[in-house]
């Protein structure tokens, strides 16, 4: 390793050793390593991209390897070339440089944000408006089946991933049980409207649910949020991930109260009645369409709402909160209020999406809120950009649709397969997210430098490599 | 006086627990060295029980002798006990590493650690199918001997015997090696311990080597206890994660108790509450215990202490 050489006087047995043992041997040289990492990587390849395997002969995928070698034999020459490209290729990568140091050079001009505080961003009217329109005529450029999955995937888990940004993102709590206030959202929506077993005091119309649910699921975020509000990041997020667990069991088991496994059937629509004039969503077909606007109302009122929450009083101290806790506290701020208020804002967000669920689909079973939704979510979030609303809705509309749209190229079981390389291959090359906020931009930067940690919600992950 | 049900759900629930002992070891070592969730521990625990189902069922020796099944059992675990390893070493590589490297955020690792988890899991469901299968069946499990009327079965005392040889050997490996003494380092303060020469990278990787190992024996036991399929790892994966976090995160000794701990309640208010509750209790436990131990029974100790 290092590059003085022992100044042996004689050269003795021992010496002779030494210096063998510093000069690495040539199956020692890390290119092997790599070379073997990477025809690995050609095997799973093959794998993934290979048939499906069967119950009854679960050797089929491994055998399927060597008796249909061409797949296989194609994936190992192909990595082998992108080997030999990695360590002999550098006459042809000098060749690129200049291109590419181009482009290097653009990023580093628009990336340049270490600047002193965060500039309140200008509105730019005409570009939003524009936006607006596209987004309000949508639905009829899409065939039918794209408009479900625009507003029953797309639309909802947008809701849910701004909500989720408010807790995670805003005042850094991690909250792995989302999902939780999504089924109470749902759950109370079918109660208020008479779908369960058990009969409301008075029925409702889903409108008039919004704020029950919001209610509902306010108390639900405090009463989870006031007795972990002690925890740090890791405990926090498997005691929500507890609360989640424990909704969606007594989802499933209470049968007397919820249906359990079988569901709940007939939930009615939304529906507006001034008296004189009468409008139902969901009666004349378009179902899609009408609710693709609703959402786009109720979420085009969150956005507004939140992005003067991010930069109100309140954000600010979420922000604080989320840096340094203690340091926040110290300087009084109050942090049990404003932890409780962003786990009850989130909260309340998510069950309004559960009501739109409840009354979009009509029928649910607890099957729509496992845990793995609430992990998801989160995923989206940060995929999108932790704290960044433009980011996060963009992230998720990108995440939410992606699987839809593999669907007709992939094994639909394998779409989770695809989400997740792209989970890990997106956290390796840009953590920040999609598009990343200012603020997250800078620490990450000034982490990278060496400044600062990137995270401020807790240490760095430890065994840091230079 | 103590019914005889009470030790008909005992037994088991010891079983349980033991296995979620193991499992929650692997949880903590991770996050005692990286202080991060290891999300994908659960699929570890899949492909080892995979692997070991691939090699049984390669043999194919169904109803063997007495003999022949003590040595196909040593095989499974063996085959169980690789696959687990080589499985975290590469997750480590490929969905860790290079975020180290790179001195990401806690987040980006857990996420990383998320779509390593789906992957995984449906990389399994691709190459085996989605639906469920048994192991072969290596011996009979026949009642051994009863305590106060419960039975107490070879595949419970395979299983306890198993999970306990490999809890002391762990005990002894971080406490009296030097390779442990190289995981308590770490996992102290991870800068000043490269400062003395410890060689992080290699630690963590052995960790890795060392979580894997075991999960993948518990997967081998778990599928011996019910059936293999993609999807196996997670109910255990969480279950044995809030146990690591009961016992005190980053704790050996807590993970072990932790488990315990849960595995026993859990098989208890299968009893007392029906069978569909018994997850509930698991979390209920846990979220009593941190109310009243917020660093878990025992507290952090291989963890920093902040």
């Amino acid at each position: 390793m290092s590059g003085t050489t022992v100044e042996a006087p004689a050269r003795s047995e021992t010496a002779r050793r030494i210096a063998a043992l510093r000069t690495p041997k040539w199956y020692q040289n890390a290119r092997w390593t790599r070379l073997g990492g990477l025809l690995f990587a050609g095997i799973v390849l093959t794998l993934m991209f290979g048939e499906q395997g069967s119950v009854d002969d679960v050797f089929f995928a491994l055998k399927q390897l060597y008796e249909d070698p061409l797949p296989t034999l194609m994936w190992l020459v192909l990595m082998t070339a992108v080997w030999a490209f990695m360590e002999f290729g550098a006459p042809l990568r000098e060749r690129a440089r200049p291109v590419l140091e181009a482009v290097g050079a653009r990023q580093k001009q628009a990336g340049s944000v270490v600047r002193s505080g965060v500039a309140r961003p200008v509105v730019k009217w005409p570009l939003l408006a524009a936006g607006g329109l596209v987004l309000v005529l949508l639905p009829e450029f899409l065939a039918t089946y794209w408009q479900q999955i625009l507003v029953g995937e797309i639309a909802i888990y947008v809701l849910l991933a701004v909500g989720l940004n408010v807790v995670v993102g805003w005042a850094g709590l991690l909250d792995l049980g989302f999902i939780a206030f999504f089924a109470v959202g749902a759950y109370s929506s079918a109660y208020w409207t008479g779908s369960l077993p058990v009969d409301p005091p008075v029925k409702l119309t889903p409108f008039l649910v919004i704020p029950v649910a919001m209610l509902t699921c306010l108390l639900a975020g405090l009463l989870l949020g006031a007795p972990t509000l002690r925890l740090r990041g890791d405990y926090l997020a498997i005691v929500t991930l507890g609360f989640h667990e424990i909704i969606y069991l007594v989802a499933k088991n209470r049968e007397d109260f919820t249906n359990g496994p079988r569901g709940v059937i007939g939930v009615p629509p939304f529906k507006l009645d001034l008296g004189f004039w009468s409008y139902t969503w969901g009666d004349s077909g378009l179902s899609p369409k009408q609710y693709w606007w609703l959402i786009l109302v109720l979420g085009g009122l969150l956005i507004f709402l939140f992005r003067r929450l991010e930069h109100s009083r309140v954000g600010r101290a979420w922000t604080a909160i989320r840096e340094d806790e203690v340091a926040a506290a110290a300087n009084g701020v109050n942090t049990v209020k404003y932890k409780l208020m962003a786990f009850a804002i989130g909260a309340s967000t998510s069950g309004i999406a559960g009501v739109v669920y409840a009354s979009k689909i009509g029928s649910f079973s607890p099957e729509s809120f496992i845990l793995m939704y609430s992990v998801l979510v989160l995923a989206y979030v940060i995929f999108g950009g932790m704290g960044s609303l433009w980011g996060v809705i963009l992230g998720t509309a990108f995440l939410a649709w992606l699987p839809q749209f593999l669907k007709d190229y992939v094994d639909p079981k394998d779409r989770f397969m695809y989400l997740g390389a792209l989970l890990v291959i997106m956290m390796i090359y840009r953590p920040q997210g999609l598009i990343p906020s200012r603020r997250r931009k800078r620490e990450l930067i000034m982490a990278k430098e060496g400044i600062g940690d990137a995270d401020a919600m807790s240490e760095p992950v430890g065994g840091r490599i230079a | 006086m103590i019914s005889s049900e009470f030790w008909d759900y005992l037994i088991p629930g010891i079983a349980l627990g033991a296995l979620y002992a193991v499992i929650a070891i692997g949880y903590t070592l991770v996050y005692g060295v990286l202080q991060l969730i290891n999300f994908a521990h659960s699929e570890v625990f899949m492909m080892g029980a995979f692997a070991s189902l691939l090699v049984l069922t390669g043999i194919d020796a169904s109803h063997p002798s007495a003999a022949m099944s003590v040595l196909l059992v040593a095989v499974g675990m063996l085959a169980a006990a690789s696959a687990g390893a080589g499985t975290a070493f590469a997750l480590e590589k490929v969905a860790y590493r290079p975020l180290r490297r790179r001195n990401a955020p806690r987040l980006a690792f857990l996420i990383s650690a998320i779509g390593a988890s789906f992957f995984l899991q449906n990389l399994a469901g691709k190459m085996f199918g989605h639906d469920s299968k048994s192991m072969p069946e290596l011996f009979r499990n026949k009642k051994v001997f009863s305590v106060f009327g419960a039975q107490v079965t070879v595949l419970q005392l395979l299983i306890l015997g198993t999970a306990v040889a490999m809890m002391l050997a762990l005990d002894l490996l971080v406490n009296r090696t030097k390779m442990g003494a190289g995981i308590r380092a770490v996992a102290q303060d991870a800068e000043t311990a490269s400062l003395m020469g410890v060689d992080i990278d290699r630690v963590v990787s052995r960790t890795f080597l060392v979580g894997g190992f075991m999960g993948g024996v518990a997967g081998f036991l778990f599928g011996m206890n019910s059936q293999v399929v993609f999807t196996m790892g997670f109910a255990p994966g969480i279950t044995a994660f809030a146990a690591a976090v009961v016992g005190g995160i980053g704790n050996i000794r807590g993970a072990m108790i932790g488990g315990m701990l849960l595995g026993i309640v859990e098989s208890f208010s299968s009893w007392q509450l029906g069978e569909e509750w018994r997850y509930v209790s698991a979390f209920a436990a846990l979220v009593l215990v941190l109310m009243f131990r917020p660093t878990g029974i025992l507290g952090e100790r291989l963890g920093r202490s902040a």
